[in-house]
C-alpha cells in the first residue's frame, strides 16, 4: 500500500549575491504590495526595516510592564515582610513607611532582572521562537543563510502570490536558485 | 610618496579631507572566510597547547573541590581568619573576581550603547569570561557563611523559622545585585549566541552535535522580521545592563562603605571600585584574548587596533584608580580623624602588610602608565605584563581595603596579623583552575567571536556599500590629481 504524502506550498525562495541587492530587491517587493514575506540574511542588515516597511518592534511596551511589575514586586517584598510581617528596627532604621530608602538597591535589582526576563522571552515570543522545524529548513540552498547567503521567501499565503508571477518578479529583481519550497502535511 | 600626500592634504586647506578608517577586520575578508575561521576552532581538533592548559585546569578545579570539602568537614576554621580578621581571602577573592566579571558587560553593554564597533571582536569571549569569573566569585561568600547547606536562608523564600532576609542590609543587597547580575548577563550571553549556534547548526553533519546545536540555537532563520525583534531585545539588555553593571560593583562597596570600620567609610568608594573593576577586567580580557588570538590565528579579526583601545581603558581606568587611593589618603589626612588617618598611615606608610599597599600602587598606578607610549601598546609582550601586573595589583587592592583595614581595629589588645593557610592558598588557586577549565571548554564548544555581530561591521554589509562609496584620503588624491597613479 504506497503511502501518500501531501505536500502545501510554503512559498518562493530566492537567492541574492549580496546585502545590497537584497535590500534593494526588498524595497520592489514591499512596493509590490506583499505582506507574508521575509529577507533571511546572516546577520542584521542596517535600514532594511524600513526597506521591507516594518513596524518599530513593541518589545520596548512589554518591558515596561515587565519593569513594574519587578519594581512593585521589590518593594512589596521588603515592605511586608520587613514593616508588616516582623517587623525589625536595626541599622537605625525605623520600621515604617520611611524605611522604604533602604530598599532601594533590591527594588533596583528587581526591575533589572524582571525587565531582562520580559525582554528574552518576550523578544522569543514575538520571533515564534523556539521552532525546531519550518519548511525553509528543507529547502536546498538555505543553509547558507548562517554563512554568506541572503534569501527572500515570499509565502504562498500571501494574497498577492501567484506561482508563475512571483517567480517571475524574483527572477527580475535578481534572485538566483530559485526554489519552491513545500510544507509536508 | 608619502611626501607628497602629506604636501597635497596641506595646500587643500579649504574643505576637510575625509580620512581612512582603520578597517575592523583586516585583509578584506569574506563572510564564509570568518564563518570558517571562528567555526573552524570549534570543529577542528584543538591545539596541543589546549590539552596542555586544559588537564592542569581539570586538576586545581579537583583541587578547589577538595579544599571546599574539607572546609564543610571541618569547619570554616580551616581559613585563616581568626578575630579580628573576619573577612579575609575569601572576601578579597570574591571581590576580586566579581571585579573580573566586569568587563564583559561593560564591553557588550556600555560600548554597544556608545556604538564602539570595535567591541564585536572580544565581547563574546569577555562575556563568557564574566559568568566564569562570578561563578568562581559567588563560591567564596557561600562557603564563608559556615553552613554551607544554610545558603538557601539568602534567598527571600519563607522558611519555618518565620524569620525573613533584612532587606536593609547590604550584604543582601549584594545577594540580589550578583544574582541578578549572573541571571542577566547569561541571557544577554545567550541571546548574542543564538545566530551563531545556529550558523554551527547548519555546518554540522546531522548526529548528537547538530542536534544539541540545533536545540539551543531555537530553530533560528534569520528572517529579517526575526532581527527586527533581536535587535531591540539587544539594545533593550544593553540599556538595562548598563546600569546594572555599574551597580553591582558599587553594590559591593556598599558592604564596606555603609559601615563604620575606620578606611572603609568613605563615599569614594562606588565609583572607585567601578573604575578598578572595569580596569582589571580589561586587564584579564588580554591576559586571555592575546594568547587565544595566536594559539587560533585571528589576527585578522583581533586586530592591533582593538588591543590598543582595550590598552588605553586601561590606561585610563587605572589613572581614575590611582586618583581614588591618593584621594582616599587625602580625605583620611583632610577629615582630622585621627582613626581615619592612622588605618591609612597603617596601610601606605609603616603597617604590618605595607608591602601590599606597595605592590598594589605600583601595579595598579605606575605600570600602566606605560600604555602612554603607543610603543608600548603596540608591543604586546609589554600589553601582557602589564596585564599581568594589573590582575596581581587589582588582588592586592582588595586585600589592602579588607584585610589590612581589619587587621588594626578599635582595640590594639585583639590587634593580630593575618595568616593564610594552606587551604586559603589553595582555594584561591583552584579558581584559577576552575575558571580556566570554564574558558577552555568554552572555546571548544563556542564560536569564540560572535560570527553574526563582526559580519555586520564589515563595510560590505552596508546595503549602501555599493551605492556611493566613501572615499578615502588616498582616493580623493587621486581624484583631484594630487597623486599620479602609475
Amino acid at each position: 500500500m504506497a503511502r501518500t504524502t501531501l505536500k502545501r506550498v510554503h512559498g518562493y525562495l530566492a537567492e541574492f549575491d549580496s546585502a545590497s541587492d537584497v535590500y534593494h530587491a526588498s524595497e520592489q517587493i514591499r512596493d509590490a504590495g506583499f505582506q507574508r514575506w521575509d529577507v533571511h540574511s546572516p546577520f542584521p542588515i542596517h535600514g532594511l526595516n524600513e526597506a521591507m516597511g516594518l513596524k518599530r518592534s513593541i518589545l520596548p511596551w512589554f518591558v515596561f510592564f515587565g519593569g513594574a511589575a519587578g519594581i512593585t514586586t521589590a518593594f512589596c517584598l521588603a515592605y511586608i515582610t520587613q514593616v508588616g510581617i516582623y517587623p525589625t528596627v536595626v541599622q537605625s532604621k525605623p520600621a515604617n513607611i520611611f524605611t522604604t530608602a533602604a530598599f532601594f538597591p533590591i527594588m533596583f535589582e528587581l526591575t533589572i532582572l524582571f525587565s531582562a526576563f520580559t525582554t528574552v522571552f518576550g523578544c522569543f515570543a514575538l520571533m515564534g521562537l523556539p521552532r525546531l522545524n519550518h519548511p525553509l529548513f528543507a529547502a536546498k540552498t538555505f543553509k547558507k543563510f548562517s554563512d554568506d547567503g541572503f534569501f527572500i521567501c515570499i509565502e504562498a499565503r500571501d494574497p498577492k502570490f501567484h506561482q508563475a508571477e512571483t517567480r517571475a518578479l524574483l527572477e527580475g529583481l535578481g534572485g538566483k536558485n530559485i526554489e519552491l519550497v513545500e510544507d509536508e502535511l | 610618496m608619502a611626501q607628497q600626500t602629506a604636501t597635497a592634504s596641506h595646500s587643500s586647506s579649504s574643505q576637510p579631507r575625509i580620512l581612512d578608517r582603520e578597517p575592523l577586520v583586516l585583509n578584506n575578508r569574506s563572510y564564509s572566510w570568518i564563518t570558517n575561521r571562528i567555526c573552524g576552532i570549534v570543529e577542528n581538533r584543538q591545539p596541543k597547547l589546549w590539552w596542555i592548559l586544559f588537564i592542569p585546569s581539570v586538576i586545581l578545579t579537583g583541587i578547589m573541590a577538595f579544599c571546599f570539602v574539607y572546609l564543610i568537614s571541618t569547619g570554616v576554621g580551616v581559613w585563616g581568619q581568626k578575630q579580628p580578621v573576619a573577612w579575609a581571602w575569601d572576601i578579597t577573592n570574591f571581590v576580586f573576581w566579581i571585579g573580573i566579571g566586569h568587563a564583559g558587560t561593560l564591553i557588550s553593554a556600555i560600548l554597544f550603547l556608545t556604538r564602539q564597533k570595535w567591541r564585536t571582536a572580544v565581547n563574546r569571549a569577555s562575556e563568557a569570561m564574566t559568568l566564569f569569573a562570578v561563578m568562581c566569585a559567588g563560591l567564596f561568600p557561600a562557603f564563608h557563611v559556615g553552613r554551607v547547606w544554610m545558603v538557601w536562608f539568602l534567598a527571600p523564600v519563607p522558611n519555618a523559622n518565620a524569620i525573613w532576609q533584612n532587606f536593609k542590609s547590604p550584604l543582601l543587597w549584594d545577594v540580589f545585585a550578583v544574582s541578578t547580575y549572573f541571571t542577566v548577563s547569561v541571557m544577554f550571553w545567550f541571546i548574542g549566541l543564538v545566530p551563531d549556534l545556529a550558523t554551527l547548526r547548519d555546518r554540522c553533519k546531522p548526529g548528537l552535535r547538530r542536534t544539541l546545536y540545533g536545540i539551543f540555537a531555537l530553530g533560528w532563520r534569520g528572517g529579517n522580521r526575526q532581527w527586527n525583534h533581536y535587535e531591540m531585545a539587544y539594545l533593550l539588555l544593553a540599556a538595562l545592563s548598563t546600569p546594572l553593571v555599574l551597580s553591582v560593583h558599587s553594590v559591593v562597596s556598599f558592604d564596606f562603605a555603609t559601615s563604620v570600620v575606620p578606611g572603609w567609610h568613605t563615599t569614594i568608594f562606588p565609583p572607585y571600585f567601578v573604575a578598578g573593576a572595569i580596569f582589571g577586567g580589561f586587564a584579564m580580557v588580554l591576559t586571555l584574548m592575546i594568547p587565544a588570538r595566536r594559539i587560533y590565528g585571528l589576527y585578522d579579526l583581533i586586530t592591533e587596533k582593538h588591543i590598543d583601545n582595550m590598552a588605553k581603558i586601561i590606561l585610563l581606568t587605572g589613572t581614575i584608580v590611582g586618583y581614588g587611593y591618593s584621594m582616599e589618603f587625602f580625605m583620611a589626612y583632610y577629615s582630622g580623624n585621627q582613626y581615619e588617618l592612622q588605618t591609612f598611615q597603617l596601610r601606605g606608610l609603616y603597617g604590618p602588610s605595607v608591602w601590599y599597599y606597595y605592590c598594589m600602587f605600583g601595579f595598579n598606578v605606575f605600570v600602566p602608565q606605560l600604555f602612554w607610549f603607543k610603543w608600548c601598546r603596540k608591543n604586546l609582550f609589554v600589553v601582557l605584563f602589564v596585564c599581568m601586573c594589573v590582575n596581581a595589583g587589582m588582588w592586592y587592592e582588595r586585600y589592602v581595603i579588607i584585610v589590612t583595614t581589619l587587621e588594626r581595629h578599635f582595640m590594639p589588645g585583639s590587634w593580630r596579623v593575618f595568616d593564610a593557610t594552606w587551604v586559603d592558598n589553595w582555594t584561591f588557586i583552584g579558581t584559577f583552575g576552575f575558571f580556566m577549565m570554564n574558558f577552555l571548554l568554552f572555546l571548544r564548544f563556542l564560536p569564540v567571536i560572535a560570527v553574526a555581530e563582526v559580519k555586520a561591521v564589515l563595510p560590505e554589509a552596508n546595503p549602501h556599500h555599493d551605492d556611493h562609496h566613501e572615499k578615502g584620503v588616498h582616493e580623493l588624491e587621486i581624484e583631484y590629481g594630487k597623486v599620479k597613479v602609475s
